[in-house]
């Protein structure tokens, strides 16, 4: 059995909004991330979807350190990401890389290509030629040496993107976390970024958590994908596994409502599940199971009792699936 | 759907160009368009970011700024009268019975600091030209889109401000606006991509549904090939400001022909799986000099020597005026 990189488990992360109450000490919280658990395997890319306001970059971001989970903990191959309070070792934060949403928002303009990839090489790699570095990343994302002198504004969304990649690259990690790479670009310039991502994935034998809202895109980029839906994981399968059967009323839901452009796709998607209300605010959290105020096959105990993790009978090892809803309960 | 020869078409552009001036030159970005709605008839038109989508909508209801856009060549019709030669009056009826549109962001399209009642007001009174009406009434009238958009507790939506509703409650209040009074045409501007992919699939149907309903003709801004193939019947595709391929949407997605609509195709993310081709090199072309002959041939795997020299006509089946599938393609120039 492959071992896994990166252990999430039980996660938890909350932030206080405000203050309630007359003397206004009681703490709003909102419950971004709230108790998820997986690992991601060594050389797989492991999808993380749901709609905006599911949590999904909070993970992200709290894997990369950005924040301090508030509860459990995360591990990467073996060793644990919050030691105390104690800052995260250099070590470490070579290994684990990121590449965010918008490459225009997430490279600095004052700075040229060149200088934005030294900084993470003058960190990590302080003995190298860094001349020959810089145009040695810029070939990994098939970008001319010549880029070196341009400007981020000079470039299109596609070779900002890229240039985030090397970025990323640079410090020669084994972990890139990708918090949705082409949600900001043309279908056309999706597709390019997403063969250099598998390329290079193969070529060093990267492991990514992969996170978007686009399943189509998922279901061929990720090995294993996971739906999370108001901070909590509902659902976990093999991609194939996944769109042959989905357990989950909010994994068909979203199925059912994803525009495809065949024949051959259209007879894939669930039965047409009407997609009805909005995800609710992550402050004020429906009891019992988050999703029960859209589910279309809400029984009455979904409204008291939150669900949990249960396995699909038949689906052991390494092509478990896993569905947390109170349909399946006597399935584990 | 077939229609008569003869019957004249809702809205018809003839070989628009738009060129904005700009410091440094002057940006030819919509480059003879041409493009045909029936009365009754669902259009899609797609399209990459940049492509001139937004600009020959907005050429539509003359709301481009101008300057720096600048209209040197082209008519648009509207239920036979050029709307390019209009007077503000005309203008006025077209825009308030004749043509609405829904943009792409609806927290922009909605003022933050008037309520949904009053901006909706304003809606209402302005469709109602010439007749005075209550506070009362105004209030009485703008409820009932909002009923027809499905909002819940339409009464206190009237009072709220849009920072308090979500991005999908916005967008219906902005479907619910362009429906206050009865047009005939609707021009729905990417109406659910800054939406989720649940809620965009709720507004796409509400929207199918009111156009039903009302028998409005529509036409559906997208860059996602999926919502085009699910919610209309014929296609434009767009390529650097120009139409590139027009069909029946079933057929498109059949057969699509042009080497730019079949790289878009190949580049989108199958539900069947089996990774993905690698898309259309290279970019959208720099409108301050736009390449030479077909805007696409610096990009086209299949570009050949008059490519670079002509710009090609409209090539391909004809089988009805509404039926036809067009490519502007050299590559099937003899197939006439």
């Amino acid at each position: 059995m492959t071992t896994d990189i990166l252990t999430v488990a039980d996660l938890k992360k909350y932030f206080v909004i405000g203050h309630s109450g007359i003397l206004k000490r009681e703490p709003i919280t909102v419950k971004a991330v709230d108790g998820i658990s997986f690992g991601v395997r060594e050389g797989e890319t492991f999808g993380l979807v749901g709609e905006s306001g599911s949590g999904k970059s909070t993970v992200a971001y709290t894997t990369i350190g950005m924040y301090r989970p508030t509860e459990g903990s995360i591990s990467f191959r073996g060793r644990s990401l919050f030691d105390g309070n104690k800052e995260r070792p250099l070590a470490i934060k070579k290994e684990i890389q990121i590449v965010f949403q918008d490459p225009g928002s997430s490279l600095n303009p004052r700075r040229s290509i060149k200088q934005i990839l030294e900084l993470p090489l003058q960190v990590h790699r302080q003995d190298e030629n860094r001349l020959e570095q810089v145009v040695r990343l810029l070939e990994m994302v098939e970008l001319p040496p010549d880029y070196m002198q341009k400007y981020p504004q000079m470039l299109g969304g596609g070779e900002k993107q890229m240039v985030a990649i090397a970025r990323a690259l640079a410090t020669d990690p084994s972990f890139i976390i990708l918090d949705e790479p082409t949600s900001a670009l043309d279908v056309s310039i999706q597709a390019k970024i997403i063969n250099l991502l598998i390329r290079l994935q193969n070529e060093f034998h990267l492991s990514y958590l992969f996170i978007t809202h686009d399943l189509s895109l998922m279901r061929n980029v990720a090995s294993r994908v996971a739906i999370m839906y108001l901070g909590k994981i509902c659902e976990v399968a093999e991609a194939a596994e996944f769109f042959r059967n989905p357990y989950h009323p909010y994994t068909r839901m979203l199925l059912s409502s994803i525009p495809v452009i065949s024949e051959e796709e259209e007879k894939l998607k669930p039965k047409k599940i009407i997609s009805t209300g909005e995800i609710p605010s992550p402050v004020n959290v429906p009891t019992g199971c988050s999703f029960h105020l859209r589910c279309p096959a809400k029984l009455n105990v979904c409204s008291e009792v939150d669900p949990v993790m249960v396995e699909i009978e038949g689906q052991t090892g390494l092509a478990r699936h896993t569905v947390r809803c109170h349909l399946y309960g006597q399935a584990g | 759907m077939r229609f008569e020869m003869g019957t004249s078409p809702l809205l018809e552009i003839k070989d628009l160009h738009v060129h904005f001036d700009v410091y440094g030159g002057t940006l030819r970005v919509l480059d003879g368009v041409n493009f045909t709605v029936h009365s009754g008839q669902k259009v899609g038109l797609v399209g990459e970011t940049g492509c001139g989508k937004t600009t020959t909508m907005k050429s539509i209801l003359r709301i481009l700024p101008m300057p720096p856009a600048r209209i040197p060549r082209g008519e648009i019709y509207f239920k036979g009268q050029d709307v390019l030669k209009m007077g503000e009056g005309e203008l006025r009826q077209v825009r308030s019975e004749g043509i609405s549109m829904i943009f792409q962001d609806p927290t922009a399209a909605l003022n933050p600091v008037f309520t949904i009642g009053q901006q909706l007001g304003a809606v209402v009174k302005y469709s109602m030209e010439g007749k005075k009406l209550s506070k009362k009434e105004i209030r009485e009238r703008a409820i009932i889109p909002l009923k027809e958009v499905a909002l819940p507790d339409p009464e206190r939506m009237l009072d709220s401000y849009p920072i308090q509703l979500s991005g999908g409650m916005r967008q219906r209040v902005c479907i619910a606006m362009a429906l206050v009074a009865s047009r005939e045409l609707l021009i729905a501007d990417e109406p659910g991509t800054s939406l989720d992919v649940t809620i965009e699939d709720q507004i796409l149907r509400l929207l199918h549904r009111l156009v039903e309903e009302k028998n409005v003709s529509v036409i559906l801004i997208t860059h996602t090939l999926g919502v085009v193939r699910e919610t209309t019947d014929r296609v434009y595709v767009m390529y650097a400001g120009n139409m590139v391929e027009m069909a029946a949407t079933e057929e498109l997605f059949a057969q699509p022909l042009h080497p730019y609509t079949r790289g878009l195709m190949d580049a989108v993310p199958r539900l069947t799986g089996g990774g993905i081709a690698d898309g259309i090199p290279g970019r959208i072309p720099d409108y301050l000099n736009p390449p030479p002959g077909c805007r696409f041939h610096p990009r086209c795997p299949r570009a050949m020597e008059i490519c670079r020299q002509e710009k090609p006509s409209f090539y391909g089946k004809r089988s009805g005026v509404s039926d036809n599938h067009e490519v502007a393609c050299f590559l099937y120039r003899d197939s006439e």
